[in-house]
């Protein structure tokens, strides 16, 4: 496999850019009027975001691919971009009570309707988890999860509605995060932040994809000669 | 005969296979009901005395989830324990009227407590109106289109009872926010428009889906 030997170029790339958004986002960007220092979390946080519903995404295609064609392959890389999801859903938590509350003063608010669907979706990938460690493996377990990954993309959009629907009886009153609009520099180094990110997910997903089929073929020669 | 009345006798006929095997055993139906009914007294004692009718209804959907669940979670018992899923998966049927099947039979059953379990929160609680009513018609076909299908995975994992509940919740959120908003919302409509699509959106997916699920 000719595609494996990029590996490392790639990853180095990743952290180069990686390194740049950095900068960027600490130094270069001017500083929000509105919200000062704690502004510049935006830049992670946003690009994390959208990585993440990239990746369930992605995660989805694949297993309505593996649904489609079949392929033990789609079943691992389906199952490889719902953990990258995971993680960078988890991140987006993390980042995002953060930055509520460096500007809300609270950990967590039920008014961010992105948070809260970030929440639903956390538990849904989690029981993906939970679902796929408890049956056994075989064709029948790829299709079952590949089948889960497919209610998670109907679910998001869904959920969506579903959360701003509720903050109106829930909490008539939401935060609202208008401020001026972002300038040419914040918006390039918003850009590179989420090109990093995104490389970065992608990095991830690759290594991950080589561990977990190695221990897959491990755990198949283990089998065999036991 | 067309396709589609042989398509609905097929359904018609699992169906009655679900209804006729619980008016037998009657092994999940009483549970259901008295469930149900416990958990409403339950909620007496855990609102505190004063508190307004939209928490009441907040708990009338809990109670509603939660029944459900307790019904979903048998919904593949007999098969599993005759070993007739199999069987099922050969016979000369569309794999999605199994599914179909399993949903209405576990549908009559959620109906069956809330006809129970309605009146009697509007005679412990609240009064409950006509739009409510519709949603909770609504969250339910609902929350067993989604439920049966997931019930059929979880029926094939080794946790079954723990795994159901941890994948048909956040499912399930929405049905809540949708079927919530109906009671206590003055702009029901709206939400009545959700639960509908949520229903045609998630009945699409698993009537396509099922029999990814059930063959081996």
């Amino acid at each position: 496999m000719s595609s494996r030997n990029n590996l490392p170029l790639l990853a180095f790339a990743t952290t180069a850019v990686l390194g740049i958004a950095v900068v960027l986002a600490l130094l270069v960007a001017p500083e929000d009027v509105d919200q000062g220092v704690s502004q510049r979390i935006f830049y992670f946080h946003v690009p994390i975001a959208l990585t993440a519903y990239l990746c369930f995404g992605l995660g989805a295609w694949k297993a309505l691919r593996l649904l489609w064609v079949g392929g033990e392959r789609r079943d691992f890389e389906s199952y490889t971009w719902i953990h990258q999801g995971t993680i960078f859903g988890a991140l987006t938590l993390i980042t995002g009570s953060i930055w509520a509350k460096a500007s809300w003063g609270v950990w967590w608010s039920w008014g961010s309707n992105q948070l809260v669907l970030f929440l639903v979706l956390f538990l849904f990938y989690c029981a993906y988890f939970m679902l796929r460690f408890s049956v056994d493996e075989g064709a029948r377990r790829e299709r079952i999860c590949a089948v889960y990954a497919l209610f998670g993309v109907a679910l998001i959009p869904v959920s969506f509605f579903a959360i701003r629907l509720a903050s109106d009886f829930i909490h008539p009153t939401v935060f609202t995060r208008e401020g001026p609009q972002m300038t040419g520099t914040m918006f390039g180094s918003f850009l590179v932040c989420w090109v990093g990110i995104t490389l970065l997910a992608y990095v991830m997903y690759r290594i991950e994809l080589v561990g977990k089929r190695t221990d897959a073929n491990l755990r198949e020669l283990r089998e065999a000669l036991s | 005969m067309s396709a589609l009345t042989l398509y609905a006798s097929d359904v018609v006929a699992l169906a009655r296979k679900d209804l006729r095997l619980e008016l037998r055993a009657r092994d999940t139906l009483p549970a259901m009901l008295l469930f149900v009914l416990s958990t409403l007294v339950v909620f007496h004692f855990a609102l505190p005395t004063g508190t307004a009718d939209d928490a009441a209804y907040g708990l009338l959907w809990i109670a509603l989830i939660f029944t459900a669940l307790l019904g979903l979670a048998r919904a593949w018992a007999p098969e599993r324990e005759g070993g007739a899923l199999d069987g099922l998966v050969l016979a000369p049927c569309d794999r999605s009227a199994i599914w179909l099947g399993k949903t209405l039979a576990v549908l009559v059953f959620l109906t069956a407590a809330e006809l129970v379990a309605l009146p009697a929160f509007a005679l412990f609680f609240a009064p409950v109106d006509l739009v409510a009513v519709a949603g909770v018609v609504l969250a339910s076909i609902g929350i067993c289109a989604v439920g049966s299908l997931l019930a059929a995975m979880a029926a094939a994992s080794r946790g079954r009872e723990v795994i159901l509940p941890l994948l048909f919740l956040p499912l399930a959120i929405p049905l809540i926010v949708g079927g919530v908003g109906a009671g206590i919302s003055p702009e029901g409509a709206t939400y009545l428009t959700f639960l509908g699509l949520y229903d045609l959106v998630f009945a699409i997916l698993a009537w396509a889906t099922f029999e990814y699920v059930i063959t081996e």
